[in-house]
């Protein structure tokens, strides 16, 4: 990937050359200037964002308690894998499921944000007011999203969600009956989604559809009027032109939500570490830094590994994302 | 509508400006009207507004009653017993709030500051001028700005404990980076950079490459076609992304939590869990605390609406 981007970028740089050596070339000072400019920074990055990253995919080949020193860590080969893989462990699956479920839902409340923002696009009365209101869940950490929830939707006695709740009074934060489970072959307990876990998908669900539908505002605004105009003139509905016309020319603002979206989804932590439910709300982020901290802290190796799965599920959609923008850039 | 639009035209040649008055003027025309589709529209919007403000007016109003006297027996829209600051004071006051509202501004103030001026220096080198990595560069921030943070935390407290640093600049006496509010300070750094150094790139791309090449020949170097020329053509964008960043870096709960251990020394946002403990089951009481944490950062939203989303926006648009 890095050579093609680089091959790119040195085609980009060809006409470029040309024209700064028209002008003045750059002196010593400036190149010093230049490298300090972007050294400093690359480096804090790259200490702190990608060498760790690196050191915890090692970490997740080792058997390591994170009290001893690390001379004491043994390699041991691809064992913490095979464990968390395997019928020794009961986090990874329930985890990675719930952020499925997150993933797919959150994909629903993008396209629902995606309906606000048409909506309110369409000049009427009262349209910022609507969008302020849409949008200040947004400016709330996920942790306080959490606590607001629970304290007036959540709870058995008060909830708002129980009234609307036909059976009988349920403490959703703690509650983790499943709404629907189902068997897997290698898999010695069910897979499903608990109640307290859909809770926090409808509180997650108030704070995305804002940010998405501010996206897609912005979006909408660039969108050629002319256009609209010539595939009404052609005889167009409504739903035509927007699957026809606005849909399609939306197309960079669906590339960034899509990845807001899954990449949101997979790194969920705060909601679910505030409100600290043992059983049913787990994710990936929570089992990672559980094995690491708190209880089962020491578990250096299998919480690595953990990691490690959380990390390549993310950097597949980094890298798809990463390649679409640049290369577009590029061509611009 | 473009018949209303037409007859002016014809009648006189306009400017710009009064074309741009009359067409402002049918938009607020075409507001006016009422249909049923609009009535409709307007019936749903206004329902969806009102449900949005279900869970925080709710929590606003119960967190002046008493929980176990009132909510809990009354219901949550009853008329209340006795309105009362209590679950205010009580919230601050356990949850430590005089010192860990300190600690965020510690932290979040010059986090904000210097990761603004490193992003803005790389998105200026990496824009302005080609060398052979600049792009490998703006891929590695923006990639690094996505990473799941959980995956590297363990080798960063490995990596904090064993940098020295002064037992004065600190109130946690570890000798080292462990612990310290400079530790989260670096990591929001290190992090934040990645998505600054993509919006600013994305914007100075729009700036016209003639005013730094003018620059250059009337002999300006790197540094001045940095700070005079291209720096100032920059403020809105940097306005637009310290809203944004402050309410993020203001909302962090990840690493206040895991990199400090001492509740009271972390900042406001990681420190909402402990009133999970002792007070879990008055939900009141954690209405009122969430309010407290939430105003700061809904009084910058409501006071700088437009930088606020003019920032997200500034992300998600290429320049």
């Amino acid at each position: 990937m890095s050579a093609s981007l680089r091959a790119e970028s040195e085609l980009m740089a060809a006409p470029r050359k040309g024209r700064r050596r028209r002008s003045t070339a750059l002196t010593k000072s400036d190149k010093i200037w230049l490298s300090l400019m972007v050294g400093i920074p690359a480096t804090i990055h790259i200490l702190l964002v990608w060498i760790p990253a690196l050191a915890t995919v090692v970490l997740s080949f080792m058997e390591w308690d994170n009290l001893l020193p690390i001379g004491e860590a043994q390699p041991v080969g691809f064992r913490n894998y095979w464990v968390i893989f395997t019928i020794f462990d009961t986090n990874l699956f329930p985890a990675m499921f719930n952020n499925f479920m997150l993933v797919a839902f959150l994909f629903v409340c993008s396209a629902v944000g995606m309906l606000f923002a048409y909506l309110l696009d369409k000049n009427i009365r009262g349209s910022a007011i609507y969008q302020s209101i849409y949008y200040f869940p947004v400016v709330l950490s996920l942790a306080v999203v959490g606590f607001i929830w629970k304290s007036t939707m959540f709870s058995r006695d008060s909830g708002l969600l129980n009234t609307l709740w036909p059976g009988g009074r349920i403490d959703f934060v703690g509650d983790s009956t499943k709404v629907f489970q189902f068997d897997l072959p290698f898999l010695d307990f069910p897979l499903g989604l608990s109640r307290n876990f859909a809770a926090l998908l409808l509180a997650m669900a108030w704070r995305h559809i804002g940010y998405v539908m501010v996206l897609y505002l912005a979006g909408l605004k660039a969108v050629d009027p002319g256009l609209r105009e010539a595939s009404a003139i052609d005889g167009a509905n409504e739903v035509q032109t927007f699957r026809n016309v606005v849909f399609p020319s939306l197309k960079p603002i669906n590339v960034v939500v899509a990845v807001i979206t899954v990449i949101e989804a997979l790194r969920a932590y705060d909601i679910v570490a505030a409100l600290n439910e043992q059983r049913g709300t787990e994710v990936m982020g929570t089992i990672v830094t559980n094995a690491l901290v708190g209880e089962g802290g020491g578990r250096v190796g299998i919480g690595s590994a953990y990691g490690v799965v959380l990390l390549l599920l993310c950097l597949a959609f980094i890298i798809w994302y990463v390649t679409n923008h640049y290369r577009e850039g590029e061509k611009a | 509508m473009t018949s209303v639009n037409d007859a002016p035209i014809a009648v006189s040649p306009l400017s710009d400006d009064e074309f741009h008055d009359i067409q402002n003027e049918v938009a607020k025309r075409n507001k006016q009207k009422l249909t049923l589709p609009r009535v409709v529209l307007q019936g749903f919007l206004i329902t969806m507004a009102l449900i949005w403000l279900v869970p925080v007016g709710t929590a606003v109003y119960n967190s002046f009653r008493n929980y176990a006297t009132d909510t809990q027996v009354n219901g949550a829209f009853a008329p209340p017993e006795t309105l009362t600051l209590e679950n205010y004071r009580t919230a601050f006051r356990v949850g430590e709030m005089s010192s860990t509202f300190l600690n965020t501004a510690i932290i979040v103030i010059p986090a904000l500051f210097i990761t603004l001026f490193l992003s803005s220096m790389v998105a200026f080198a990496c824009t302005r001028f080609s060398w052979k990595f600049n792009i490998l560069f703006l891929v590695l921030f923006t990639a690094g700005n996505l990473m799941p943070q959980q995956v590297m935390f363990q080798p960063l407290v490995q990596f904090f404990s064993r940098v020295p640093w002064p037992d004065f600049l600190s109130a946690v006496d570890s000798g080292s980076l462990a612990g310290t509010k400079a530790s989260v300070i670096l990591v929001h750094i290190a992090f934040q950079i990645g998505f600054c150094t993509f919006v600013l790139a994305n914007y100075m791309k729009t700036i016209p490459k003639e005013l730094g090449e003018a620059a250059a020949v009337d002999g300006a170097g790197v540094a001045r076609q940095y700070f005079q020329v291209v720096l100032p053509l920059t403020r809105p964008a940097l306005a637009a992304l310290a809203t944004l960043e402050f309410t993020w870096l203001y909302n962090d709960f990840f690493w206040g939590s895991v990199l400090i251990n001492r509740g009271a020394e972390r900042p406001i946002t990681s420190s909402i869990s402990v009133l999970n403990g002792a007070y879990a089951t008055d939900f009141n009481l954690i209405a009122a605390a969430s309010i407290m944490i939430a105003l700061p950062t809904l009084i910058v939203y409501l006071a700088l609406q437009k930088q606020f989303i003019g920032g997200l926006t500034l992300g998600a648009n290429k320049g």
